[in-house]
């Protein structure tokens, strides 16, 4: 889809932050909010903007804590439709996350999460495992995040500069 | 008590005749509150690039803790000459035309010095950057202002030169973008300057500093003008571009003659600008230039909402083409400067400079760096609004 320059600009501004307001936005890239709002509403429809979400440190809300786990799937690919009618049967689980087409020693690679390892456990061996195409799996947990989405965990880049300089 | 005695002689008078920055009295001020907005900072709120930092990181490790020539690395100053011609068109000769220095701010300095004789007068246009009337000041020379005005959107204009020139007059100091106005100055409005400064014979010394962050068009060097580089110091740095003001880091370029005088007194004074920095700006020259395109496309942004958001809570602000400051008129508020930016600091919790410490022309208006968060520039408008109503 080809797209206007002040499209992009307001794409790359919401997927920093995406609770910024109209009006803030608006005159962020000189435009009016009824202008914004048509642009956000079309790049809605064409599923160019999918969702607005936040990046959550779940590690750090007592009793929230979960397990990823990222798995690699070889798979034997079907006649007429390749890989695209077993990706989604596994992406229809609601507890694989993401799922990509990967080049390379496997073939796809599922992020689960679950609360618990023998939840993820669970899932590999009765859903994923069963899947006829499905050849084997590798499941790698997750131990710690570190940046996620480009997002730095922890750590926050503080203000270091004095209140008033030349 | 330790008596005090004779302090009055024992001082050049160089240095009593100038006055401590007004910068430094507000941060006095403002240093000792908590939970302040500042829009009083005059460098960007990034980090310095990663890929910068860990440069240096690794120039360290391999152990380059030595002087370098005193001109800089020559490596830098053959990227610096690569950089300037490839992104403003200005061409200088790596070996002979460029000196790196601690800052912009020791550019400005030896630049001053190399040229000024005591009795000299130097231009400098107002509101400025703080240092350049002491420096011309400090080193024997006159400083004489001429105010650039609001109606003017602060440009310079050729008739404001030619009434204060005498035949004392030397040089003349420009500053596009400006610090604290933000304005910019096209070719066509250079070049009628240009003409005055080639009828009198004066030197320019050309802080473009700024250079990088221009929004509406592409930065007009005064160098690359028809006769201007012969009678042209260019003088730039990283610290806005690269966000990289803590590192010291900046470069002088001129005709030969004047750039063998400049690295007479660097060679004197500074020896050379940080080994540990010189690694660092290559890789902002070699590598970075993505990184300044982001942060120019983030202080663009912030500056379409200042200044729109300014005009809704009626704080009459010309639009700049440059560099990360707003400077809006108080006057109608019908009060000082200094007074305003002391009410909003203590009842709002805002920090901005008075523009009365940037000179003539200055008072009138406060100076708010945008180089802050868009959640910071939200609340101070919110605030400020809420001071003038
Ligand atoms: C116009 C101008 N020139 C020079 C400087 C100093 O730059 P540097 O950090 O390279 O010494 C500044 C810093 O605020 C500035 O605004």
């Amino acid at each position: 889809m080809k797209m206007e320059s002040k499209d992009i600009e307001i794409l790359h501004i919401i997927e920093e932050n995406g609770r910024v307001s109209l009006s803030t936005l608006a005159k962020m890239v000189d435009l009016t909010e009824d202008e914004v709002k048509q642009i956000l509403k079309k790049l809605e429809d064409k599923k160019v903007i999918l969702s607005y979400s936040a990046v959550i440190d779940w590690s750090k809300v007592y009793d929230h804590e979960g397990v990823t786990a990222m798995i690699d799937v070889k798979v034997t690919p079907q006649r007429g439709v390749g890989f695209d009618e077993v990706a989604e049967r596994i992406y229809r689980f609601p507890q694989v996350k993401a799922l990509y087409l990967m080049s390379g020693a496997y073939d796809l690679s599922v992020v689960i999460e679950g609360k618990t390892m023998q939840e993820i456990a669970r899932f590999v061996s009765e859903k994923l495992s069963a899947l006829d195409s499905v050849i084997s799996t590798t499941t790698h947990f997750q131990l710690k995040k570190y940046k996620h989405d480009g997002v730095v965990f922890e750590e926050g880049e503080d203000d270091q500069r004095i209140v008033v300089t030349p | 008590m330790k008596q005090s005695v004779q302090t009055n002689n024992r001082l050049s008078e160089a240095v009593q005749r100038i006055q401590p920055s007004g910068i430094r009295k507000f941060f006095d001020l403002a240093s000792k509150m908590d939970n302040i907005i500042s829009l009083g900072v005059g460098e960007p709120d990034f980090v310095t690039p990663w890929n910068v930092r860990e440069a240096s990181i690794s120039s360290m490790e391999r152990g380059f803790t030595a002087y370098t020539a005193n001109a800089g690395l020559i490596e830098l100053r053959e990227e610096i000459s690569k950089y300037l011609y490839n992104r403003f068109q200005t061409a200088y000769d790596p070996e002979h035309e460029v000196l790196v220095t601690v800052g912009a701010s020791e550019g400005l300095d030896v630049a001053v010095r190399a040229i000024v004789d005591p009795g000299d007068e130097v231009i400098v246009v107002e509101p400025t950057f703080v240092s350049y009337a002491p420096i011309v000041s400090l080193a024997g020379g006159i400083p004489v202002s001429v105010g650039t005005r609001k109606e003017d959107d602060f440009k310079l204009t050729p008739e404001q030169i030619e009434a204060v020139i005498t035949d004392k007059t030397k040089a003349i100091m420009l500053s596009f973008p400006n610090n604290p106005t933000g304005a910019v100055m096209t070719k066509e409005e250079l070049q009628a300057i240009a003409t005055v400064i080639k009828k009198h014979d004066l030197l320019v010394l050309s802080d473009e500093i700024y250079a990088e962050l221009t929004y509406d068009g592409e930065h007009y060097s005064f160098s690359r003008l028809p006769d201007m580089r012969e009678r042209t110091i260019l003088i730039s740095g990283f610290s806005k571009a690269f966000a990289m003001t803590g590192w010291r880091l900046g470069f002088v370029t001129g005709p030969e003659d004047i750039v063998r005088a400049m690295l007479k007194i660097h060679q004197y004074t500074m020896m050379c600008a940080s080994t540990l920095a010189q690694h660092g700006a290559l890789e902002a020259l070699r590598n970075g230039l993505d990184d300044v395109n982001k942060m120019v496309d983030s202080y663009r942004q912030r500056r379409n909402f200042v200044v729109k958001s300014f005009a809704e809570i009626g704080l009459p602000c010309h639009t700049p083409g440059g560099a990360f400051y707003a400077f809006p008129s108080i006057k109608e508020t019908g009060l000082s400067s200094d007074d305003f930016a002391e009410k909003l600091l203590m009842t709002e919790r805002v920090a901005v400079v008075p523009g009365n410490v940037f000179g003539e022309g200055g008072e009138g208006h406060i100076r708010c760096s945008y180089a802050t968060s868009m959640e910071n520039l939200e609340q101070a408008v919110e605030r400020i609004g809420r001071f003038i109503k």
